[in-house]
């Protein structure tokens, strides 16, 4: 059976998904990152053979996530695409009418809007990563919550205290001042919830035409809390694909398959093997300019196969 | 010994060295601005004055380390905070113990004897009125020769066969321009630099992106601090327009405005009808002029907190909307991350791209869309 590869590397985690050539996904794996990329993406892809069924073949592969570039190369993509493409992809892969796709990750939150099919405008966040999901995640370990179980518990609350949620220490001062006073902790995560919302509309959605249908996606998707909070601000039903966590994966997985169909290239996928090599990563600052740009580098059984960071083509690999 | 010196943007210090030097002047070229320059600019200056004030404090010491006291800047009218900032960084720097000497140019239009109260002062060897305005001539022409070079390569990049060919060649080809004294020479180095220009091998069948860029001027002309963003959007294949040059700035602001100047304060009129300061209204009016001639996007880059082109963002969102044309805005500072940066154009373009290939009229839908 035919198949494509679609890994996403963020901040927070690592998602590897398979898909069929009718588009079905075969495997969808969502892992933290934990700082060590190359491992987690060792690890997932060792995983993720030993999830396939026998006869599968990978004709195709691609990566996204802020270490698309990484993974690229340690994968031999066939496309190395940005988050804010794959995601409206996998949006209008699954719901071809979808006109805005709401996306928050670890530290990123973006919008997009579609009209027809194509992406007529997208803003992500610039200056503040308040209401994005390590903050979250911050909060729910500071409460001894589960994040699982974060979503649900606001969903309990009827009467949502009002939380500053324009800086994130700002919002948990306020969120221990109202702790403090006494307030429900079901109410003050409700709270935040909304508190996220409001920020997320006001900074990333400002100016932006919402439209539905709506879409959800990304890792806090999954918390409940956060899609009702919006459903509530933007009174319109927001939709939640059944896999919201891995949907950048996906995206990167039908870009590849499209890249391959266009370009009737064979892949470059250097196969499953590749758990197996050893990896090793090192930075220098380099001395060509005061720019001292640092370099990072990433060696594959002691061949440089990439580095990054410079702002002139010096430490380029032709 | 008086040791001259002047803010850096782009590759036009290669004419205000030449200037400077032929009327008498001893030189300390400006550095192109480094991480170091940043580091010293932001340690002093206020956190919440803009980009420009910062990255002209840190060249001003950077220069001063190497021996400057004389710096000539310009000033500015109108309501924007940057016609202050040679005061400013007069103010810090003496505090700091640098008794330099600020020489600010007004625009010569409003007050011309600041003008040749500033070019006396710079004429040490005492050359007639005539034979400043000869050097003033031939720096001018040389001013235009960088531009025309550097526009050239804006057209060619996104074609090139070889990646960074453009690149290597135009760094070659400035030295030429740089080499040039006489009005012939520089002539003649700018025809032999677009030559070589055009002898790098392009791509003829290459889908090429229209984008124009606009903005606040500072950001606009000097690569470093702009995280060289169109070099970044020609290595992605879009051949980049900047709206603002430092020839055409000079021409509306010394003695008349031009006819180009004043098309875009009337393709503005609808939106802004006023003088915000800065180039809030350039923006607005470049962005509808490149919608007319068809442009597939535009950028526009501001230093964070600039409060004209914060104003000209608010409307670029109609003006986007009403004449179909997507707009990026990049605010830049000391804090701006090259990967964000390029994870926003790489999107951009793609969403360009899109556009351009489902346009009813476009005959290649078959290649790859996203």
């Amino acid at each position: 059976m035919k198949a494509y590869l679609g890994i996403d590397v963020g901040s927070v985690s690592t998602n590897i998904v398979v898909q069929n050539e009718a588009g079905k996904i075969i495997t969808g794996l969502y892992l933290r990152t934990r700082g060590r990329p190359v491992e987690t993406i060792q690890a997932g892809l060792k995983e993720t053979a030993r999830l396939l069924p026998e006869n599968t073949t990978i004709c195709g592969c691609g990566t996204t996530g802020s270490g698309r570039y990484l993974a690229g190369v340690m994968v031999g993509a066939d496309v190395i695409k940005n988050e804010i493409t794959a995601h409206a992809v996998s949006a209008a892969h699954f719901v071809p009418e979808v006109q805005t796709v709401l996306e928050i990750g670890g530290q990123d939150s973006k919008i997009i809007i579609i009209r027809d099919g194509i992406v007529t405008d997208f803003a992500m966040n610039t200056v503040c990563a308040a209401g994005t999901g390590s903050f979250l995640d911050q909060q729910a370990s500071r409460l001894g919550i589960p994040i699982t179980d974060f979503g649900e518990l606001a969903l309990q609350s009827n009467n949502p205290v009002r939380i500053a949620g324009r800086c994130t220490v700002f919002a948990e001062s306020d969120m221990i001042h109202k702790q403090q006073m006494g307030h429900p902790l079901k109410d003050i995560i409700n709270g935040l919830c909304e508190a996220l919302v409001r920020n997320y509309l006001n900074n990333v959605g400002k100016g932006k035409d919402i439209l539905p249908p709506v879409m959800f996606q990304g890792g806090v998707a999954a918390n409940a809390g956060i899609r009702s909070a919006f459903q509530r601000a933007l009174d319109m039903e927001i939709l939640v694909p059944p896999h919201h966590d891995v949907m950048g994966a996906i995206g990167a997985a039908l870009l590849a398959r499209e890249e391959l169909g266009i370009s009737k290239r064979s892949t470059r996928f250097k196969g499953f093997a590749i758990t197996e090599l050893a990896y090793q990563t090192s930075s220098f600052e380099c001395d060509g300019c005061p720019n001292a740009c640092e370099i990072a580098e990433i060696y594959e059984e002691n061949r440089v196969i990439g580095r990054w960071g410079a702002r002139c083509p010096r430490w380029d690999i032709v | 010994m008086r040791k001259v010196t002047f803010p850096h943007m782009g590759e036009s210090y290669r004419t205000f060295k030449m200037l400077l030097n032929d009327l008498g002047n001893e030189v300390i070229l400006p550095p192109r601005p480094s991480r170091r320059t940043l580091n010293l600019g932001v340690q002093n200056t206020p956190e919440f004055a803009c980009f420009p004030l910062k990255i002209l404090m840190g060249t001003y010491l950077e220069t001063i380390e190497m021996g400057a006291n004389v710096i000539v800047t310009s000033g500015g009218v109108g309501p924007c905070r940057a016609g202050l900032y040679a005061e400013l960084h007069k103010k810090i720097l003496h505090d700091l113990g640098h008794p330099v000497e600020m020489i600010v140019f007004e625009p010569p239009r409003l007050y011309p004897f600041n003008f040749i109260r500033n070019v006396y002062k710079l004429n040490p060897c005492r050359l007639s009125i005539k034979a400043i305005i000869e050097c003033i001539k031939r720096a001018w022409r040389k001013l235009q020769a960088l531009d025309n070079v550097e526009k050239a390569t804006h057209i060619i990049r996104p074609r090139e066969l070889k990646p960074g060919a453009t690149t290597k060649t135009y760094k070659k080809v400035l030295e030429w321009i740089d080499k040039a004294y006489t009005t012939r020479e520089i002539i003649d180095a700018e025809t032999a630099a677009l030559i070589e220009l055009d002898n790098i091998p392009r791509d003829p069948e290459r889908l090429v992106l229209k984008v124009g860029i606009v903005g606040e001027i500072y950001v606009l002309l000097e690569p470093a601090s702009n995280l060289e963003i169109e070099e970044t959007l020609g290595n992605l294949g879009v051949e980049v327009e900047r709206s603002m040059f430092l020839t055409g700035w000079t021409r509306d602001n010394t003695w008349k405005e031009t006819v180009e100047g004043l098309t875009v304060k009337d393709a503005a009129k609808p939106y802004l009808p006023e003088l915000i300061g800065g180039h809030g209204r350039d923006s607005i009016g470049n962005t509808i002029l490149y919608s007319k001639r068809n442009f597939d996007g535009v950028i526009q880059l501001a230093p964070f907190t600039c409060i004209p082109e914060i104003v000209a963002r608010t409307i670029l969102t109609s003006v986007s909307r009403d004449y179909n044309i997507p707009v990026l805005t990049f605010f830049l500072d000391e804090q701006t991350g090259k990967a964000g940066m390029t994870t926003r154009l790489e999107a951009f373009v793609d969403l360009l791209r899109r556009k351009k290939l489902q346009a009813p009229d476009n005959k290649l839908l078959t290649a790859s869309t996203f």
